[in-house]
């Protein structure tokens, strides 16, 4: 099958620096998609290159097998969905009304939603398990519930491919997990494919198909997380002395990070 | 389901509120018309403003030549000041954001006594020098604030503080040193004055607020994204620096004329913009029209208050609503301000 997103040779600068340089990878049907690396390897910049806000100077995006430059901006949106590592609403907009835009792209003119959408919305929002919120104004929410309300937004929105950055930075072990086996389901069940950018290394090993590992702006490794996430790339990369074991319930490696004076608790 | 009730916004909605808020505005108008130090009826105007009966000559004079041109002179400006606020809070994505505030109606009113000053007393030179002036203020105070990326709260206000004692300054020093008697009149109008109010400044301005507030409005849905996030708008599809600019450009507009018939009125485009937030919600597809009508009928109230309150004298217009409105900013500020500032 092919693949849902190809990208070749991509590169990419704010000013001077590039700061990413040749970005190689594809994204396959159905997978969940690891992106990790750390702070300032570019994670965030290559999700905004890959939803189009961000214009590359070099290389090819192809979206199902067509360049993502021939795309509207609007078609881009009906495809690919963005999850925002946090959205602050100024004002007390409902749930089921921040639901209810991700409807956004696929309105013509005519600026008000129909009978069809409020119906995508209320689908996405039992997905999500976010109907119960749906009168609560999305500023009261906790940290997960407004994280699911986002990944309901970008249901709504119909896109195929849903990108989510840092989706669990806030949230606490429990909620961590939630969202993960959200993200999970929703991929088996509604065959969407996903890039996800964490810092829960070990977990994300869990649930992602594949890993890929950013540094510098550069593809450092690609593949199994087993293959990806191993003391040397990740201490590497990091700069930091770890530790990778394997967790022995789920077999996927598991990552713990050493104290730099290597000899467990420090005392003074 | 809970939430199955809840349709969102629909058009039926937003028409069916657009005429309720038009008929308050028109039974404030009426009041308003029979309110003031000479008496004429609410029924004879009732009666006159459908076409049954006529008015004695005295009681014309008086609706039609002076308390007509005011009432609905405040109405615009009232409308316009009101829209101003609701766009600046959602671009700028704060909810204090109002042309006041941001010292852009002193901006707007720089440059309308430049115009008085140096002689563009013309047809629509002062008009278009207070639109100068109030689009160069708004890239001034966004200029100033936004140099560390985003736009802070804090700073955004701030910034506003300075350029309105800035502007005040300059307003002072044309009026302290010039001798034109024109400008002697203009303290009053420092504080907001609708009694020179004339039927050629409404055709004027009318055209102008209309084919604004259209485009405005046509943004409706853009602004509800861009209130959750310039990266998640642009995402989404929205041609967010497109829809920034023309609003910019199109509120210093109408402003801008406005304040050069009325002079400065503070706070319009906080209170109303709130008030109906908290009616209504936040989605501009109905805030935006609900605020601009909802403007109107404020400003002509408050003006109707300023002319009767202390009759036979009259107050400046700017002075109820800083009355009102300065407590209010207060009171937002104490009651959500920790949730506004951090950005």
């Amino acid at each position: 099958m092919d693949p849902e997103l190809i990208l070749r040779g991509v590169f990419f600068r704010y000013e001077q620096q590039w700061c990413l340089r040749g970005i190689d990878f594809e994204l396959r049907k159905g997978e969940i998609l690891g992106l990790i690396g750390p702070n300032g390897s570019g994670k965030s910049t290559l999700l905004r290159i890959i939803d189009g806000v961000l214009k590359i100077p070099k290389g090819e995006i192809l979206l199902r097998n067509k360049p993502l430059s021939t795309y509207k901006r609007g078609d881009i949106a009906r495809q690919i969905a963005m999850v925002p590592q946090e959205s602050t609403f100024r004002f007390p907009f409902s749930v089921f009304e921040v639901v209810l835009m991700g409807r956004f792209p696929h309105l013509g003119l005519f600026p008000f939603e129909g009978k069809e959408d409020v119906k995508i919305a209320q689908q996405s929002m039992l997905l999500t398990h976010t109907l119960d919120l749906a009168k609560r104004s999305i500023n009261e929410l906790s940290g997960g519930e407004k994280q699911r309300v986002l990944i309901a937004r970008a249901l709504t929105q119909r896109a195929h491919i849903i990108l989510l950055d840092e989706p669990t930075s806030f949230l606490d072990i429990r909620h961590k997990v939630e969202i993960f086996d959200l993200i999970s389901s929703l991929t088996l069940t509604q065959g969407l494919s996903v890039i996800i950018v964490s810092h829960d290394i070990s977990l994300a090993a869990q649930y992602c198909h594949r890993m890929l590992l950013l540094d510098k702006g550069g593809v450092y490794k690609i593949g199994e997380p087993a293959e990806v996430i191993t003391a040397d790339t990740i201490s590497t990369v990091y700069e930091c002395p770890v530790l990778v074991d394997k967790n022995p319930i789920s077999n996927t490696p598991r990552l713990t990070i050493l104290s730099r004076k290597g000899e467990g608790r420090v005392t003074s | 389901m809970r939430g199955s009730e809840d349709q969102g916004i629909t058009l039926i909605k937003v028409i069916v509120t657009g005429l309720i808020l038009l008929g308050i505005l028109i039974i404030i108008i009426l009041i308003s018309l029979s309110l003031g130090p000479a008496k004429v009826s609410l029924r004879d105007i009732l009666a006159w403003s459908v076409g049954h009966g006529a008015l004695d000559q005295q009681a014309w004079m008086i609706i039609y030549k002076i308390r007509l041109p005011r009432i609905l002179l405040a109405g615009l400006v009232g409308f316009s000041l009101s829209l101003g606020g609701v766009v600046f809070q959602a671009l700028l994505r704060n909810p204090l954001a109002e042309p006041f505030i941001l010292g852009i109606s002193s901006g707007a009113a720089v440059g309308a006594i430049i115009g008085i000053v140096f002689g563009f007393g013309f047809h629509l030179g002062v008009p278009l020098l207070s639109f100068t002036g109030a689009l160069f203020t708004v890239l001034l105070v966004i200029g100033i604030s936004s140099r560390q990326g985003g736009l802070e709260s804090a700073t955004l206000l701030l910034t506003g503080v300075i350029v309105n004692a800035f502007f005040t300054a300059v307003i002072m020093f044309f009026i302290a040193t010039t001798s034109d008697s024109r400008l002697h009149s203009m303290l009053f109008w420092l504080y907001g004055d609708l009694s020179q109010s004339k039927y050629i400044q409404l055709s004027v301005s009318l055209p102008l607020i209309l084919i604004v507030s259209g485009i405005i409005y046509f943004f409706s849905r853009h602004l509800n994204l861009i209130v959750g996030g310039e990266d998640t708008a642009l995402q989404m599809g929205v041609e967010v620096e497109l829809v920034k600019w023309v609003s910019f450009l199109g509120i210093s507009l109408i402003t801008g004329v406005v304040i050069s018939f009325s002079g400065i009125i503070g706070f319009v485009g906080l209170i109303v913009p709130h008030l109906i937030r908290m009616l209504l919600g936040p989605d501009h597809r109905l805030l935006i029209p609900a605020s601009a009508i909802g403007g109107a009928c404020f400003l002509i109230a408050a003006d109707t208050l300023a002319r009767t309150i202390i009759s036979p004298s009259e107050l400046p217009v700017g002075v109820v609503t800083a009355f009102l409105g300065a407590p209010f900013f207060i009171y937002l500020l104490k009651q959500r301000g920790s949730q506004w500032t951090q950005s």
